[in-house]
């Protein structure tokens, strides 16, 4: 077997580097149809990161059942609400999960569910608020088992 | 699929408070993506919308897609300003409804 030269070591190098980089640029950026989901949802409009607190084991054993908390920062009055919150899931083959509808009689923006995940991946929460402003945050969930059959 | 849907809420609250509720429907929530014995994919057949009213105001609802998990369960709150009847509904894809109602009465 010839040894490797110098530029097929680079190449290599430059191979890893993609690798270690990859993960992490995916949590930077919502990727593909979760984006466009996104877009469709907001209107173009920049979400800002923060307000909403979304509570998601951080390895699930089991893909088809995750459970899901969200809670949502606001006084809930009917000045000001929680309007929207869209739930995604950008690894799944259809980004989406469920969109919450909170009224004033709400009280809280608090909500529970289970969703399914076909694999690892990032699960995205975007809420609209009354006044129209955008809040996002998101959160790597794990998955060892994927739920989505096959 | 004509099973009862399971709530938990109190029966009684202050005026005012913030009450917790807890829905759990039975239902397969077969999201379209699998494939039977014979390769052919299983029809998707979800719960698509889940409403909440309170004397005939909405509360909560929120719109489904497949990857919610099968017998969905789900849990919000909702304020009690007077006593009255909440009413649940949950949409299946297929057009039929499963429906629910619960009294909540004010503390004395």
């Amino acid at each position: 077997m010839k040894a490797i030269n110098r530029r097929q070591a680079f190449a290599l190098g430059g191979g890893f580097v993609m690798l270690t980089l990859m993960p992490m640029a995916a949590d930077a950026e919502v990727t593909g149809d979760a984006a466009k989901w996104i877009e469709k949802f907001t209107g173009g409009k920049q979400a800002v990161k923060g307000k909403i607190s979304l509570d998601l084991p951080e390895i699930a054993e089991n893909g088809n059942t995750v459970p899901l908390s969200l809670t949502v920062e606001s006084p809930m009055t009917a000045d000001s609400y929680v309007k929207e919150v869209m739930i995604l899931a950008d690894g799944n083959p259809n980004a989406g999960v469920a969109t919450l509808m909170f009224t004033p009689l709400s009280g809280k923006a608090e909500a529970s569910i289970r969703i399914r995940l076909a694999t690892t991946q990032n699960v995205v929460a975007v809420a609209k608020m009354s006044d129209g402003s955008l809040f996002t945050e998101q959160k790597t969930v794990k998955v060892t088992i994927g739920g989505c059959g096959g | 699929m004509a099973e009862k849907p399971r709530l938990k809420l109190p029966k009684e609250a202050t005026k005012g408070e913030i009450i917790q509720i807890k829905t759990l429907v039975s239902h397969v929530m077969e999201s379209g993506q699998r494939k039977d014995a014979q390769g052919k994919p299983i029809p998707r057949k979800i719960i698509n919308k889940f409403t909440c009213e309170f004397n005939g105001k909405p509360v909560f609802s929120c719109v489904l897609e497949p990857a919610i998990s099968a017998n969905p369960y789900i849990q919000f709150d909702a304020r009690i300003d007077e006593a009255g009847t909440f009413k649940f509904a949950w949409t299946d894809d297929d057009g039929s409804v499963i429906t629910a109602e619960e009294k909540i009465a004010l503390k004395a």
